[in-house]
């Protein structure tokens, strides 16, 4: 408990030092976003950012409402209230972002590039236009299909276009054949990053646990991404898999400029590859950081190893106390 | 309690004994229960399982074979049918004796006989069946595309009859190959598939009827009005999956029969639309006399020339229907539909509009049903809301259920076995050999058709073929297992 007090008191300010960085720039910003299903809260007025390259990951116990930020983030809800903005492209400013919230259209663009405002779009038109990938907790491989397949089928749009809507690619229109042949090309580079190029020809159902895991995210990697939100990637993965698994999301973190959003129970995992975590509970952001800050965090381990009640209010009563401190000095230093 | 009592205690094991003994004695009798205790030989029990099976029978069918009651003087006559009733006694003995001692053989499963080829994955087998496959379906194509030939020279006392079975075959096979876009590929389960071929063959009725178009010109048009009628009933279901779907395409199918009916000043109401015009070749037509196709190549007129003539453009309208979907299932939307069966949401999240894919699918499958409806149209020369029932959709669905959701050369097999068996059935004077000569066939081949549906369901229960080829490969092609692949909406 000694050391309590010296953290907290630095907490707020180390946190603001390195909120800039993804504040600084960032390909995904959450702001008030809050989603109720009747009269259960979800998730309740949370904003937060996901820096450009950056591997951010969301963690939480169970039933935190991680997911539910996902299915909001990639379409598959519509948030009751917030704003969720893809900027693809450094230094969009904020008044193109003010000035497109209040037109009501989906996306805009200024000099330095695009902005997609998700909670407006449908879930297809996100991953197709706004460049969001993502995977499913459970696995939602096309089972049936090849491992070759099922990266083929991630890349429809680009194929259509080229096949002319398809009566180029009845008649065999060049055009529509290389289009095709570029199609393999991708498909097979990312079949073998994955290590999967040995059961390219195999139905995905047919192929292990971890292997399915992989192909999924070599899915989402296929429809170009700008964005790629895996939910539970290590799930079910032995440490050996785990560990390949923090490999290929550093390499594509490094080779492919895509932003990776992750939602995760291994800690292994998270702490090793997150740049930035933030921490969920109830529908609430409680900690938002690097991994050293959230690890330290006396409300993170409050929510995760769980403390007799009297305890978490007394350590909550404490952190508000400590939070209006802050937030008293940072009001009369002018800070904000 | 009573554990203090001696008696009870001594009481107690034997009673759990008993039951054990009892158990064992019931489970004994079963095969899948206790593949073990061989304690008599297959002989024997095939026998006492046959008697059993023999029994039942006797007593089920006692009244409804051996009682026969008729109208006489005063009253009923009571005939007994002695005969009949030990007739059917001895098949289900027999049938009995034949699977107990060759099918339920103790110690192996049924499942094993039948699914031997579960999942053909390896490379050997894979290649195997795909030669298979094509050789079956280079030879059926030469049959296919010989047939009339092959008929005049074997049967010719028969021509008329079986060409025209021919064509009905196919136009089954052209309904089947469409209804197999929208079931076997983007796996939307859909009823009303006979929509679209009232669709088309009204569409062709009325065009040639009322402004005198010909055949191939309406051909196109009819396919696009269909197609167009594929996606009015697209829309509705969009959202709807499973039973839902099922109900609102039977719907769809119903309320398109309803308005043909109900709209008499249009579509002539039940009493449908006469005086269709037949099908041209380069503008010659089939009949008698100047400008007819027998006088132009000098031949003399024959009647048959119009039906080979017919049988050759179904043929053909099916192997287009045929290519074009190999050809689609190439290309992405054809991907994009399989896709679709397989996993909806998961296509959602790859960007995949799937409005626009179901709708794609909904319609090429109405378009081919519209073709195969102007053709029918043109071979019956009239046409009423009387052939576009319930019953055909089901036939048309049976079809692809049969030959195996997805598989091209399984709607082959079974239109020919569904369209060309009920036809057989009809002839099948080898019946009345043992049922003697008052037996009509006819009567029962439904039943028969029924029963033999159920068996193939039951062997077969993914389709004669059901298997999947990929339709990409990076370097090797292989067969994937009917267990593997998902059936879509509404299965």
């Amino acid at each position: 408990m000694s050391q309590t007090p010296s953290n907290l008191a630095a907490g707020p300010a180390a946190s603001a030092a390195a909120l800039d960085r993804w504040h600084d720039d960032p390909v995904l910003s959450v702001e008030h976003l809050t989603m109720r299903f009747g009269g259960l809260t979800a998730i309740d007025d949370l904003s937060f950012s996901v820096g450009r390259g950056d591997i951010t990951a969301l963690i939480g116990p169970n039933g935190a409402g991680k997911t539910t930020v996902f299915n909001c983030v990639t379409g598959f809800y519509k948030p009751t209230e917030g704003r969720i903005a893809l900027r693809r492209g450094r230094g969009i400013a904020d008044e193109t972002i003010r000035d497109l919230t209040a037109s009501g259209a989906q996306h805009g663009r200024d000099a330095n590039g695009e902005v997609f405002l998700l909670e407006r779009m449908s879930d297809f038109r996100i991953t197709a236009t706004a460049g969001v990938a993502r995977t499913f907790q459970n696995i939602r491989l096309f089972g049936g299909m090849t491992a070759f397949e099922n990266l083929l089928v991630a890349q429809h749009n680009v194929l259509m276009r080229a096949s002319g809507y398809t009566i180029g690619g009845l008649l065999g229109l060049p055009g529509y054949r290389r289009a095709r042949e570029a199609a393999r090309e991708r498909a097979i580079y990312w079949l073998e990053r994955t290590r999967l190029i040995e059961r390219a020809d195999d139905p995905a159902a047919d192929l292990p646990y971890g292997a399915q895991r992989r192909l999924e995210i070599a899915r989402a990697m296929c429809t170009g991404p700008a964005l790629l939100c895996l939910d539970e990637p290590a799930a079910g993965l032995n440490p050996r898999e785990s560990a390949e698994l923090n490999d290929l999301l550093k390499y594509i973190r490094a080779e492919h400029d895509v932003s990776v959003l992750l939602i995760e129970h291994d800690m292994g995992v998270v702490m090793e590859i997150s740049d930035h975590i933030i921490v969920l509970d109830y529908g609430k952001k409680i900690s938002d950081g690097t991994a050293e800050q959230v690890r330290t965090d006396p409300r993170v381990i409050a929510a995760y190893l769980g403390v007799d009640d009297e305890e978490v209010d007394q350590v909550e009563e404490d952190l508000d106390h400590e939070e209006d401190e802050a937030a008293a000095r940072s009001a009369t230093g002018g800070a904000r | 309690m009573s554990a203090i009592d001696p008696t009870a205690v001594e009481a107690r094991p034997e009673g759990a004994q008993l039951k054990n003994e009892e158990l064992r004695e019931t489970a004994r009798g079963e095969p899948p229960f206790a593949p073990e205790p061989i304690l008599e030989s297959r002989l024997q029990r095939s026998l006492r399982e046959a008697a059993l099976t023999a029994a039942v029978v006797a007593g089920l069918t006692l009244f409804f074979f051996a009682f026969r009651t008729d109208i006489g003087i005063g009253g009923l006559d009571l005939i007994l049918q002695w005969p009949l009733w030990f007739v059917w006694i001895a098949i289900a003995f027999a049938a009995r004796f034949v699977l107990s001692y060759f099918v339920y053989v103790p110690g192996r499963k049924l499942s094993d006989i039948v699914k031997r080829d579960k999942t053909a994955t390896s490379p050997g087998a894979a290649t195997g069946a795909r030669w298979l496959g094509r050789a079956v379906g280079v030879v059926m194509l030469l049959i296919a595309a010989t047939f009339p030939f092959l008929i005049e020279t074997l049967l010719p006392s028969q021509d008329r009859y079986l060409i025209d079975l021919a064509i009905l075959i196919l136009t089954y096979v052209m309904l089947g190959w469409g209804l197999n876009i929208v079931v076997g590929l983007a796996g939307l389960l859909d009823l009303g598939y006979v929509a679209f071929y009232a669709v088309g063959a009204y569409s062709f009725a009325l065009l040639a009827t009322n402004f005198d178009l010909g055949f191939w010109v309406c051909l196109p048009m009819a396919g696009l009005f269909a197609a167009g009628w594929g996606i009015v009933l697209g829309f509705p279901v969009l959202r709807l999956r499973g039973d839902y779907l099922a109900i609102v395409t039977l719907a769809f199918g119903e309320i398109i029969r309803v308005i043909l009916i109900n709209w008499g000043n249009i579509t002539g109401g039940p009493n449908g639309v006469l005086g269709i015009p037949k099908p041209t070749l380069f503008g010659l037509d089939f009949g008698r006399g100047e400008g007819s196709f027998s006088d132009f190549f000098g031949i003399p007129y024959s009647s048959i020339h119009r039906f080979i003539f017919l049988y050759y453009i179904i043929l053909l309208l099916a192997l287009l229907t045929n290519f074009v979907t190999l050809r689609l299932r190439k290309l992405p939307i054809g991907r994009a539909w399989e896709a679709l069966r397989e996993d909806e949401i998961a296509c959602r999240a790859l960007g995949l509009n799937t409005t626009n894919v179901k709708l794609t699918a909904f319609a090429t499958g109405a378009m081919f049903g519209g073709f195969a409806g102007s053709f029918f149209a043109t071979r019956q020369g009239f046409i009423s809301p009387e052939s576009f029932t319930f019953i055909e959709s089901a036939i048309i669905l049976a079809i692809v259920v049969l030959g195996g959701l997805g598989s091209q050369l399984g709607v082959v097999f079974a239109s020919v076995v569904m369209i060309g068996g009920i036809e057989l059935l009809r002839h099948l004077t080898i019946l009345q050999a043992v049922f003697g000569s008052d037996f009509d066939p006819t009567q029962y081949r439904m039943l028969i058709f029924g029963l033999a549906m159920v068996g193939i369901m039951v062997w077969k229960p993914r389709g004669l073929i059901s298997s999947r080829s990929p339709s990409a490969i990076y370097k090797e092609k292989k067969v994937i297992g009917a267990d593997l692949v998902a059936q879509g909406e509404g299965h």
